[in-house]
């Protein structure tokens, strides 16, 4: 009887479900089999004509360090970003959940959230104004400061960690705010009364009930930075080669295809497998 | 209620005016730095429009705004249409599968564009689909579909089923239905998530960048370009108009949806 039910169900949802999952199949899910397939031909040339079946663009990886050096770097990168979004976003979205009330929270919030709904292209590039000799920062520092310095961040590792952490940074404060807002000030209030100090309370009460939202948002943010190639381009210079750089280079310049292909596949294997072995610690906190 | 004393809240409220200096000093730079005479951004800062009348002779970047605005706008009455339509299939039938259906949207948002754009790049190279604007189209659409999914179906998590069901009885047909009782009661839901796949497609330049040719490309792409050959005020212009118009679009669209609030 139920079955039946259900089973009529699919019949009538079907017309409404097919366009966009149809959609999604040929705009997402076979471009990503093909990419697999792709990964494990010989040939050189994108039409794939002639060519055969082969583990070599795994083997490259493995066999050359370079991109195993590159891929460590881009994961360590993943981490740093993550890390300091943390920390500069946990507080934010505090102060925001706890100490801001009404319109003025609602006003400020918007605020933290709007940058990200511009192109972060845009924000990216905008960073090079602040960060290079010459610079606004440049300009402020030796305004103040009664000795020369030369402040030229630009092209260099610091500067693609500071653009990054720009672009993602509200990410972490939605979740964190999202999950912090939903914790009841009379918890708060009781560990207080018993004589817990503001920093136990922070580190007992408050911090366990806001993980969920701290992992959400290290997960939204970790995955794209590991995949990150336009920011270091625009901000790392020499020193932003990195594996989404190499990945890019593949497809745009050396065109070796099946090798593109398979470091992306390696990566997207990598970052599953992260996620799947942080899941059991997202599911006990959620 | 939990007072903090006023030195810590102060501190807080210090504290988050420092982000929010972070979050758009580079943006207020930019933009001023647009209207600026020196080309290579020198200091002390002179007034002038040049850059935007140059913008508007830039015949490469106009007709790339113009593709932009077309791929998004397309990219909204397509994702938006076919979005809702599978928000009330989830929303009214109960089928086998229906869990994976909603767990199949998560890839497209939460896999890095840059493989998702590779991958299209391969599937529709190989398969003579080609590349251009509309293979831009094409995964414009796959992007933003999440997206209207998502937000039409958290506007229809509080709509009361009951209402269908008053109407059925009352002799409406299905399509009555929707279009008057249905529809009308989640026209905000509808409207937010239409311009948040116009703000994904208009933002958009991974998979675009993967998927554009030199004649047919999008305003980010030229940007991107731009940026690598040497940067100009034209581009700090250019920029700015985009992002105040973006930040103008997510502002009238946070009135008809609150970001996560009470969702």
């Amino acid at each position: 009887m139920t079955g039946k039910r259900r089973d009529s169900g699919l019949v009538k949802a079907m017309p409404l479900l097919l366009p966009a999952y149809a959609w999604l199949t040929l705009a997402i899910f076979l471009p990503l089999s093909a990419m697999v397939y792709f990964s494990l031909l010989t040939s050189m040339s994108p039409s794939g004509q002639s060519a055969t079946l082969t583990l070599g663009n795994y083997a490259t990886f493995f066999s050359d360090p370079l991109y195993a050096t590159l891929l460590v770097r881009s994961l360590e990168l993943g981490l740093i970003v993550t890390l300091v979004c943390v920390l500069i976003g946990f507080p934010a979205a505090y102060v925001l959940a706890k100490i801001f009330k009404g319109r003025a929270r609602e006003a400020i919030f918007l605020l933290v959230i709007l940058p990200f709904w511009s192109n972060s292209l845009v924000r990216v590039f905008s960073w090079s104004m602040v960060l290079r000799e010459g610079g606004i920062l440049d300009t402020a520092l030796n305004a103040i400061l009664p000795f020369k310095v030369t402040f030229d961040l630009m092209y260099s590792y610091p500067a693609v960690i500071i653009g990054l952490v720009h672009s993602y940074l509200p990410y972490m404060v939605l979740t964190c705010y999202l999950s912090l807002q939903a914790i009841d000030d009379a918890l708060i209030e009781a560990a207080r009364s018993l004589g817990a100090s503001r920093f136990t309370t922070l580190r007992r009460v408050i911090a366990p009930l806001a993980l969920p939202g701290v992992l959400a948002g290290s997960a939204l943010i970790f995955i794209p930075v590991v995949g990150s190639f336009m920011e270091p381009r625009i901000l790392g210079g020499h020193g932003g080669t990195l594996y989404g750089t190499v990945i890019e280079d593949q497809f745009t310049a050396v065109y070796n295809w099946p090798l593109g292909a398979a470091l992306s596949f390696i990566l997207l294997a990598v970052v599953l497998v992260i996620l799947l072995v942080s899941a059991p610690v997202l599911r006990k906190a959620a | 209620m939990i007072r903090a004393p006023a030195f810590l809240s102060g501190l807080g409220r210090f504290y988050i005016g420092l982000v929010l200096v972070f979050l758009y000093l580079p943006l207020v730079i930019m933009a001023a730095m647009s209207f600026n005479v020196s080309p290579f951004y020198q200091l002390p800062f002179e007034w002038t429009t040049e850059w935007y009348v140059a913008l508007s002779d830039n015949d490469g970047l106009i007709a790339a705004t113009l593709n932009s605005l077309e791929i998004a706008v397309m990219t909204t009455i397509i994702a938006t249409i076919l979005g809702t339509a599978a928000s009330l299939a989830l929303f009214r039938y109960d089928f086998a599968g229906k869990r994976v259906l909603q767990a199949l949207l998560f890839p497209p948002i939460a896999i890095p564009w840059l493989i998702s754009g590779t991958a299209m790049l391969i599937f529709f190279f190989g398969t003579g689909v080609g590349r251009g604007l509309h293979a831009i189209l094409l995964g414009h659409v796959a992007l933003a579909l999440p997206y209207v999914i998502i937000v039409v179906s958290a506007r229809l998590a509080t709509f009361s089923k009951d209402l269908e069901d008053a109407a059925y009885s009352l002799g409406a047909s299905a399509w009555q239905t929707t279009r008057k009782v249905t529809l009308p009661c989640i026209a905000p839901g509808i409207v937010a998530g239409g311009l948040f796949a116009f703000a994904v497609s208009f933002d958009q330049f991974v998979v675009s960048y993967f998927l554009a040719t030199p004649g047919q490309t999008t305003l980010p792409v030229e940007i991107y370009a731009a940026i690598r050959k040497g940067f100009t005020p034209e581009i700090n212009a250019v920029s700015t108009i985009i992002i105040v118009f973006s930040m103008s679009l997510m502002f009238v669209v946070s009135r008809f949806f609150r970001f996560g609030g009470d969702q």
